[in-house]
Formats: C-alpha cells, structure tokens, sequence
C-alpha cells in the first residue's frame, strides 16, 4: 500500500506508523467518565470510508489524516494534521 | 447415525455412496427461541452446548456464507491455555479441557493433536516474565514447565541457537497445547448441533435487526425475517457492522490478519514453536506444509486480504528462527478479519438492548477459544448470567476501568 504523503510523496505504509480513527475528539476535561471512555474506547469501525491518522516516521515526520475504504485499501486523499495529534497525556495530580 | 468402526466398515461394503449428510439444509422458520448470527465454530458451538446443555432445541444459526468460511477456516488451528493474567486463564483453561473430549463430545474426528506449544525465550529478563507467566499458569492448575537451553536443543535441534542477536536462552512449554483441524472443527459442531435439532442456515445473510420498542425481536435476512426470542451475535470480524445496526457502538477495530503456508515437508516441526523477538510461529500440518504467521497488517481493514511489510516482517521471523526454511517456497497466503479489542480481550455478554447477546472481541484468540464460547455464551443466553469462566469478559469493563490487558499496551487494538 502507498500513503501519497503531501510533503515526501507517495511512499510505502511500511515508513508509517498507524494511530488509528481520526474522528474522535478529546472532550472538555470536565466533560465527565462516560463521554472520556467514549472518546478512548469507541469506535465506529466503518466498512468502508474512513479517515485516520498516520505517523510518518522514516519520512517528514508528520502527522497524515489519511481518507482510505476499510474494504478496498484505496486511498482517496491524504492531508498534513492541522495541528499535532495526539494530545499530549497531561499528568492529574490525584 | 454415530461414526464408529462398525459404520465405517459397512459404508465400505457400499462403496462410501450411502453416508447420510452430515447437516440438514433446512428453510427458516419464521420464530426461533435463540437465533444465532454467524455460522462458524463460535455460533455453532454456542448452538450445540446450547441444545446440549441447556435444553433449549428451538435454535437457528443463520450464516452469509457456508458454515466456517470466515474465520473458522482461516485461522493457523493452534490451541493452548498459555495466558498470564485471572481474567483470561480459567477461560482458556476450560476451553482446553473442552478440547482433550471434543471428539468424544461431537463424535467427529477434530484432530487435536496436543504436540506442545514452546514459546521461546531469548535473554534473562524474557526468562523472568516466561517464569511469572508459566507460575501463573500452575497456580491455576494449567500445565507449563521453563526450558532451558539444553532441553529446548533436544526438542528442537533446527533453530538458531547462536543467532548472533537474539540467542535462544530456552522456552516455556505447554505440553497440553497443539492444533486442531479448523474445518473439522465447524463440521462437528455443526452436525453435533444438527442431531440435537438446530437449524442451520446457509447463504443468509443478516441484512438488519428487528426492534420493537427497545428490544431486539429477530433479524431481517437476505432470506426474510426471522424472529427470534434472543438474537445472539457471533459475527466477530464483523461485529461492528452487525451491532451498527441497532445503534451500537464498540471498543472494536476491525484488522487483517495473515497467515501462511507452505509447501510440503518431511516431518521436521514437533510442535508449535513461538519466536520470542519478533512475531512468528510455526507449526507443521499433517499434510506436511508449514504453517505460520505474525502480526496483524495493523490498520483498520475488511479486505481479508494483508499487504506485502507484514509478509516481509513474517518472514524475517522465521528466517531468524530457523535460517534452513529459507529455501522453503510460500505455497499460499490469506488474511481474515479480526475484532481487535481496547484491551485485546473477548467480550461475552449481554448488551443494552433487551435481547440482543453479544460474543465477540476474539482478536487473535479465537480459534483456540471456540469450545469455551460456545459453553459460555450458550450459559449466558439460557440462564441470563455470566458463566464463572467468562465472569470478567463484560461489555462495561472499559468504562469500568477493569481492562483485561494481557500485553499492557493499553487501548490501542492494532498493538495487542
């Protein structure tokens, strides 16, 4: 399979690393427990279109939100994260 | 008719023309006590124990295909008990005691075959953590004895003992563990579950879910309706897609995973051999061919079908291994579907919607697991209460905080 990574070109899914759906979304840190283990344990898990996150590490370095069919591997784009993801882990001090 | 000796002998005066088949092909009815979704050996195992065991007749196993064309028929037939953590070990270890009678049980020919599972070790501390789990295993009552390096030599004289990297230092050994035939597998639950009156339905696709009010009534098939007192999900690979139907989402990620044969050998491989520095095991099969895999591709997938990294990755396992399988050619490769759970543990259990099970999350567990969960689910569709064995395997536990995680890799699917 290759990743068209915007800023090195289309290369191999071996030079990526894979985090996973890029639709969830950190909620507000006083949203509650139901919505956080929403956001860390459930997925929609689609057949199909799905877009997700990629780790370019033995390229650019960048974060990819990569649109790929779950069904077919095709690819149909790949854009540079707007900003870095994932959210670092903050430590609580509890 | 049972399969004996005596049966064997007169098929043969007839010329082998006269066995009866092995399960009906009945139409659905329109009401089921228990529909099962899903025809491999889960769902069919769940059927069997559950007119077996519970008493409950009144069943149908709807499958989209042919009984055991998903996973069932795409796994490397490994079985083994070999698990670290509580949640997991009496699980498996009631699964394996399932195993040593299942022929007796289905009067089928399943092939278990117990020729040892050896996962290797490959430094002191992978030693230490191979001790902690094989302690682990016999305070349960499960068999396993540490190697070292001598008594792995003895079993296995063929591996790379001085790799120059990743030196073999020993093994822990299950001696209870070993292969079963996969499709025989499907075929004896499924004519078991058919002599107790199930009904097994091919070429029936589950196309939605019948709610009436908040409860799930049936399925809406390629075949028509079916209703059903309990719906009961066996879908894994596919879970997400059939539980998106009623509205549920999952901790779930769908990936591929691979796996290999290839061509025909003497015998050479004793038993199941795990590398313990890269991912790669190997097994032999009857028929000669090695049979081996690794890790899943590791992204979000329904294609069963991998790509080439996890090939190469595969392989250079095996090489490290055993540098004289080189010369080996690859005969076929195939990947199936997994259910990738957030902590890499199985799910069975009810689910928020009054008559809707669910068995599902095997990662790459479930083969070995068949006959457990299908004792276990059938327990919780009868009597509506966990099974003590499958007790901590519930569909809450992630937001509970009470993750089974036996790689500690957190949840992130693609790692366990």
């Amino acid at each position: 399979m290759l990743i068209p990574c915007p800023f090195c070109g289309p290369r191999d899914a071996a030079e990526f690393t894979y985090r996973g759906d890029a639709a969830p979304v950190r909620p507000a840190d006083d949203a509650g427990e139901a919505a956080f283990a929403d956001y860390v344990y459930l997925r929609d898990n689609p057949r199909g279109e799905i877009t997700e996150l990629w780790y370019h590490r033995a390229g650019c370095n960048g974060w990819l939100v990569v649109t790929r069919n779950t069904a077919t591997h095709e690819i149909a784009a790949a854009r540079l994260a707007a900003a870095p993801v994932p959210a670092p882990i903050r430590e609580t001090a509890e | 008719m049972r399969y004996s000796a005596l049966s064997l002998l007169r098929n043969a005066f007839s010329g082998h023309q006269k066995w009866p088949q092995a399960w009906r092909k009945p139409h659905p009815k329109p009401f089921y006590s228990v529909v099962i979704v899903g025809g491999g050996g889960h769902g069919l195992a769940t059927a069997f124990h559950l007119a077996r065991d519970y008493g409950i007749r009144d069943i149908a196993v709807v499958e989209k295909g042919w009984i055991g064309s998903g996973n069932a028929g795409r796994n490397t037939t490994i079985i083994r008990s070999n698990y670290l953590l509580p949640g997991n070990i009496p699980f498996y270890e009631l699964s394996m005691k399932l195993w040593e009678r299942q022929e007796a049980d289905l009067d089928f020919n399943t092939m278990v075959s117990q020729r040892g599972v050896l996962n290797l070790y490959h430094s002191d501390a992978q030693r230490d953590g191979y001790a902690r789990r094989g302690n682990a295993m016999r305070l349960h009552g499960v068999d396993a004895e540490l190697l070292d390096e001598a008594q792995v030599r003895a079993m296995a004289p063929f591996l790379d003992f001085d790799n120059a990297r990743f030196p073999i230092r020993g093994g822990l050994l299950q001696k209870r563990g070993g292969t079963a035939r996969h499709d025989a597998v499907v075929w004896g639950y499924a004519r078991a579950a058919d002599r107790l009156g199930v009904d097994i339905i091919e070429n029936c696709e589950v196309t939605g879910l019948v709610r009436e009010g908040g409860n799930i009534t049936g399925v809406e098939t390629t075949r028509g309706a079916i209703f059903a007192g309990k719906t009961a999900l066996a879908v894994a690979g596919n879970t997400s897609r059939v539980a998106s139907m009623a509205g549920l989402r999952l901790p779930i990620e769908s990936h591929a995973l691979q796996a290999f044969v290839s061509e025909g050998v003497k015998p050479l491989i004793p038993g199941v051999i795990t590398f313990g520095a890269g991912h790669f095991y190997v097994s032999q099969s009857d028929k000669g061919g090695l049979v081996f895999g690794g890790d899943i591709d590791g992204y979000n997938s329904y294609a069963q079908r991998g790509n080439l990294p996890v090939i190469r990755d595969v392989c250079e396992g095996g090489m490290a291994l055993m540098p004289m399988i080189g010369r080996i050619r690859l005969l076929r490769h195939w990947g199936g579907i997994m259910d990738m759970t957030m902590d890499g543990s199985p799910i069975i259990d009810k689910t928020p919607l009054p008559g809707l099970f669910l068995n599902a999350g095997w990662c790459y567990g479930g083969f070995k697991a068949t006959p457990a969960s299908g004792l276990c689910f059938a327990h919780l569709l009868a009597t509506g209460a966990p099974h003590a064995a499958a007790r901590d395997y519930r569909l809450d536990r992630f937001a509970r905080g009470a993750v089974i995680d036996e790689k500690g890799q957190g949840a992130q699917p693609n790692l366990h």
